[in-house]
């Protein structure tokens, strides 16, 4: 649906030849009706980059194409078009302050010169899908943050855009809001399959929504892939920074504490659950049959949007062989293990 | 010394404030019609990118500070030969209205530029993402938000312009400047030089009040 090809972009800097550079050769594909998040630190170039999709940053070399649209190659007016088709969310909503819920609604349609009959009928459906029937004639200033991203997403859907950009939609926004905004946003990409882009520096928007993650920093894409494996397995030391931001549980500690648990007939390791699996009383049925007693030193079990996961550490106590045998089992079941000491 | 308004040629007077208030309100509306656009051309080249708005600017800049740094008596006088091309003739209430509205568009062109400077970068953003061309961005956008912002700077104007009317007695333009001139300070009739002052007044007052009025019921923030 969307692909970036070699992206780069240098802003002109005063009194200097070329100012610093933005973005890097970036190169993004994001599938049709995927839920893609690009997670980084301020300044890392994400918001350039969610611009450079729809031009509002027109980036200084690469390709964007969009639901198989150049749109590096069309004339300012062509591009027009296209943009109607993407919509956009921000994180300052900027709603029109002069206008009520439903003219800002009605100003996307009004800017692709739709009958008035058509407006009324679909601006009158946006403000019931995002629930804010009471507020139709009220201005912004009247409203609440979440009720202003609301008008913000009910504008950006008024074209029926295939695409929908959200710059950093939630971060003015409590985490109580922000939740309900997050399922707002999984709603609509389930009920119109419209695919999103969104940026964010809080790794939990993107465990709650996305199915897609890259992170960026200094301008290039430091890694992506699936949310669950770049989540559980991080590579890149930022990445592993902003899943510890968000764990902030500090009395986890690290796997090597572990180490001193492990004796002559007693061995530590940590299991790794994803999917299904996590929620099936595997542990007990294998080491049961194997005659192997345990112990659970530390663990997290939760959900990652749908994905059940889970990581524990555990002492297995037993004879060396039958401890060996049900980490063989384990691992027959779907299990990842890794012995620590 | 001892004031007698028995003496007053209330007629006279009348006929003065209805002068003012034809210049003002003439004035008014072309200093509107040409200088809105001048505001808004001033603010899309001053902002833009494009290699072509630079050398715009720096000419439209540059007529306009002309403009606005000739004081009003000496632009009126230095006019008078392109007042009589475009009226015919120079004295009088029409003969004013030209010098009024040459002075006060470059000055209200300015107040609307600051204006629209004002409106929030974000919103624009958002109508461009949605795909307005400029021209939507003038109409819908950029006017609509600064209306409390515009009508404040119409508000400024028209006090002005009713200050300027009074010098236009210079050149033989009529009002009640002309009145308190001629009245008060040629004859020493002090009388009607106070009643032309407070209608004066009393003519800001009223259009500060409108101004005002209209700027709250347009707030929305």
């Amino acid at each position: 649906m969307i692909r970036l090809e070699h992206i780069s972009k240098q802003y002109d800097a005063r009194g200097k030849a070329s100012g610093p550079l933005a973005l890097d050769d970036v190169s993004l594909t994001v599938a049709d009706g995927e839920i893609f998040g690009i997670i980084g630190h301020s300044g890392a170039g994400k918001s350039t980059l969610l611009r450079s999709i729809n031009l509002l940053e027109r980036p200084t070399s690469g390709t964007v194409t969009v639901d198989g649209v150049e749109l590096t190659k069309l004339t300012q007016g062509g591009l027009q078009q296209q943009r109607r088709k993407i919509g956009m969310i921000f994180q300052h909503f900027n709603l029109l302050s002069s206008a009520t819920v439903f003219d800002n609604i009605a100003f996307p349609l009004q800017l692709a010169h739709t009958t008035k009959e058509k407006v009324q009928a679909k601006v009158d459906d946006l403000i019931r899908l995002v629930g804010l029937e009471e507020h139709r004639d009220k201005y912004p200033a009247q409203l609440s943050g979440g009720q202003k991203q609301r008008v913000g997403i009910a504008r950006a859907l008024a074209n029926d855009p295939k695409v929908l950009l959200c710059d950093e939609a939630t971060s003015a926004l409590d985490p109580q809001t922000t939740n309900a905004i997050l399922d707002l946003l999984l709603d609509i990409n389930r009920k119109f399959g419209i695919t999103i882009v969104l940026i964010t520096h809080e790794m939990h928007v993107i465990q709650a929504i996305c199915d897609r993650v890259a992170v960026i920093h200094a301008g290039a894409i430091a890694e992506q892939g699936k949310v669950i494996d770049v989540f559980l397995k991080p590579e890149h030391p930022v990445t592993r920074e902003f899943i510890l931001e968000e764990r902030n549980d500090a009395e986890l500690q690290p796997w090597a504490a572990f180490k001193t648990q492990a004796t002559e007939h007693s061995r530590v390791v940590k299991i790794n659950y994803l999917g299904d699996v996590t929620y099936a009383p595997v542990l007990h049925q294998v080491l049961t049959a194997a005659g192997v007693g345990f112990a659970i030193l530390q663990g997290t079990i939760s959900r990652m949007k749908d994905v059940p996961y889970g990581q524990l550490v555990v002492r297995l106590d037993g004879e060396k062989t039958a401890v060996e045998q049900s980490l063989l089992s384990l691992r027959d079941k779907g299990l990842e293990v890794e012995v620590i000491a | 010394m001892k004031l007698d308004f028995s003496t007053v040629n209330w007629e006279e007077v009348s006929t003065a404030t209805t002068d003012t208030l034809t210049m003002m309100l003439f004035s008014v509306l072309f200093t509107f019609i040409i200088g809105l656009p001048l505001g808004v051309l001033l603010y899309l080249t001053g902002k833009s990118n494009r290699a072509a708005a630079k050398p715009v600017y720096a000419v439209v800049s540059f007529i306009v500070n002309i403009l606005r740094s000739v004081p009003f008596v000496i632009l009126m006088i230095a006019i008078i030969p392109l007042t009589r091309i475009i009226i015919g003739t120079s004295i009088g209430v029409e003969g004013t209205i030209p010098p009024l509205v040459i002075a006060a568009a470059p000055f209200f062109a300015r107040l609307v530029e600051t204006s629209l400077r004002e409106v929030d970068r974000g919103v624009i953003e958002a109508a461009q993402a949605m795909g307005a061309s400029t021209w939507q961005i003038v109409r819908k956008v950029l006017l609509p938000e600064a209306m409390p912002g515009l009508i404040a700077g119409t508000t400024i104007t028209a006090v002005t312009l009713v200050t300027y009317t009074a010098m236009s007695g210079m050149i033989g333009g009529g009002g009640l400047g002309d009145l308190a001139i001629r009245y008060g300070y040629h004859r020493y009739e002090f009388e009607v030089m106070i009643v032309s002052i407070v209608v004066m007044v009393l003519l800001v007052q009223v259009l500060q009040w409108i101004g005002d009025a209209l700027v709250r019921k347009f707030t929305r923030k």
